[in-house]
C-alpha cells in the first residue's frame, strides 16, 4: 500500500493549501522522481510491518499489539511545533539508537536554512489560526 | 562550440585490489589477510587523483577496499566503521568480519545498486581470518582470494596462476604486489602505486606506497628552442608599479 499525497489535499475546504504545502503538480504526485523514492519513503514502515508480523507468528498477537501501543505513546513525545524532536524514546524502542544511518548524517535539522515562524506554527497547532 | 560538461558526480575509480588469506610461518599457524590496492582515481578518462587511498579502516583488525564510485565507497565504509564502533561499545566485544559484510550487503541491497560501491572486506577476528567481497547490488562472496574493479581480470589471472594455500608472508606480499602491478600496467583504470595492508591477529600494518612501479619516464631529448630562434622586431616595455601583497608558491608537476 503506497500513500499518494495530493489526491486528498489537506487544506481547509478540501483544496490545496499553497501556503503550507506548496504548489500542486499532478505528475509529482503520481510518478516518483527517483526509482528508490517510494521504497525509501516506506522503508521504516515496511521494516516495522515485517518485524511485527514475525513477532506475531512467534509470540502471538499481543506482543506486537503491546509494542505498537508503546510506539504510539513514544511518538507523542514531541517538542513545540517548530522545534525538531530527537525521538529518543522511539529510537530506543525501535533499536535504532545504536546504529548510524544516512538520516543521522544528512539533512541535519540544526543546519537547516529555513525555519518555521514560531508564533504562527503554535497558533496553527492550537487551532487559533 | 563545444559544450562543456560539468560533472558534479565524484570520480568513479574502477581500480583493482585483491586480497588473499595465507598462513604466516612465523606465527604458529596464525592466519592473516593481505589487502592490496592501486592508487588511481579516474573521472571517466581523466586521472582525478594519482595517489588516493583505497584501503579504508573499519576496525583495528578489519580493513576494507572500496571500488566503484569513490564517494559511495567512502561513505559506505565510513558508516560501517561508525556502526562497528557503536556495536563494539554496546556489546564489549571485538567485531566480526561477517558482521561488517552483513551490514554492508543489507545497506547496498536496500539501495538496489544505485549506491555504486563494490567493496572487499578483509580482517581477522576471534574466529580467524576472513575475506569477503560485496557487490553494489548486495551480493557477496567468501573466497580465499578475490579481486574487484576494472583491473580485476588482470589481477585475478596472476592469482589463478600462483596462489597456493599456506604461503609465507613475504611470498604472499610479493604475489599481491605482482597482481596489482598486473592491473596497473594492463588496465587503464588502475595506475600509480601499490598499497598493501597486512592484517594478522597481532594487528594491521598499512604499507602505503609499498611499491611504485609506474614512475615518470625519462625525457630522451631536448625540445626547447634556442633563444633567438624567433626574431624580435620591436620591443616596448611599460613598467607597472605594483605592491606585492601576498605571495604563494605552488609546484606543478612538470619536468
Amino acid at each position: 500500500i503506497v500513500p499518494v499525497a495530493g489526491l486528498c489535499p489537506q487544506g481547509s475546504y478540501g483544496i490545496q493549501d499553497s501556503l503550507r504545502s506548496g504548489f500542486t503538480s499532478v505528475k509529482n504526485e503520481l510518478l516518483p522522481s527517483h526509482p528508490l523514492e517510494l521504497s525509501e519513503k516506506n522503508f521504516v514502515l515496511n521494516q516495522d510491518k515485517m518485524n511485527f508480523s514475525t513477532l506475531r507468528n512467534i509470540q502471538g498477537l499481543h506482543a506486537p499489539l503491546k509494542l505498537q501501543m508503546e510506539y504510539r505513546a513514544a511518538r507523542q513525545i514531541q517538542r513545540l511545533p517548530f522545534l525538531q524532536s530527537s525521538n529518543l524514546a522511539l529510537d530506543t524502542l525501535r533499536g535504532s539508537d545504536d546504529t548510524i544511518g544516512f538520516e543521522d548524517i544528512l539533512s541535519d535539522p540544526a543546519q537547516s536554512e529555513t525555519m518555521g515562524e514560531p508564533h504562527m506554527m503554535v497558533e496553527y497547532k492550537l487551532g487559533l489560526l | 562550440t563545444r559544450k562543456m560538461e560539468t560533472r558534479s558526480e565524484t570520480s568513479a575509480f574502477p581500480f583493482l585490489f585483491l586480497l588473499h588469506t595465507e598462513t604466516l610461518s612465523f606465527d604458529d599457524a596464525a592466519d592473516g589477510v593481505i589487502l592490496g590496492a592501486d592508487t588511481r582515481a579516474t573521472d571517466d578518462m581523466v586521472v582525478a587523483d594519482k595517489n588516493c587511498r583505497k584501503i579504508h579502516h573499519i576496525a583495528p583488525r578489519i580493513y576494507c577496499c572500496g571500488a566503484g564510485v569513490a564517494a559511495d565507497a567512502e561513505i559506505a565504509t565510513q558508516m560501517m566503521a561508525s556502526n562497528v564502533e557503536l556495536h563494539t561499545l554496546n556489546t564489549g566485544r571485538p567485531p566480526l568480519v561477517a558482521m561488517v559484510t552483513r551490514q554492508l550487503k543489507q545497506m547496498l541491497f536496500r539501495y538496489q545498486g544505485h549506491m555504486g560501491s563494490s567493496v572487499i572486506v578483509g580482517g581477522v577476528d576471534v574466529t580467524g581470518a576472513h575475506l569477503y567481497s560485496v557487490y553494489p547490488h548486495g551480493s557477496y562472496d567468501k573466497l580465499p582470494f578475490l579481486t574487484m574493479g576494472s583491473g580485476a581480470a588482470a589481477a585475478v589471472s596472476v592469482f589463478e596462476d600462483r596462489f597456493k594455500a599456506n604461503m609465507e608472508l613475504d611470498e604472499a606480499k610479493r604475489l599481491v604486489r605482482d597482481a596489482i602491478t598486473a592491473g596497473i600496467f594492463c588496465d587503464l583504470g588502475s595506475g600509480s602505486n601499490v598499497d598493501l595492508c597486512v592484517i594478522t591477529a597481532a594487528g594491521a600494518e598499512y604499507l602505503r606506497g609499498y611499491d611504485r612501479p609506474a614512475g615518470k619516464g625519462k625525457r630522451e631529448g631536448q625540445y626547447r628552442y634556442k633563444p633567438g630562434t624567433t626574431p624580435v622586431l620591436t620591443k616596448t616595455q611599460t613598467p607597472l608599479s605594483l605592491d606585492v601583497v601576498y605571495e604563494t608558491v605552488q609546484m606543478m608537476d612538470t619536468e
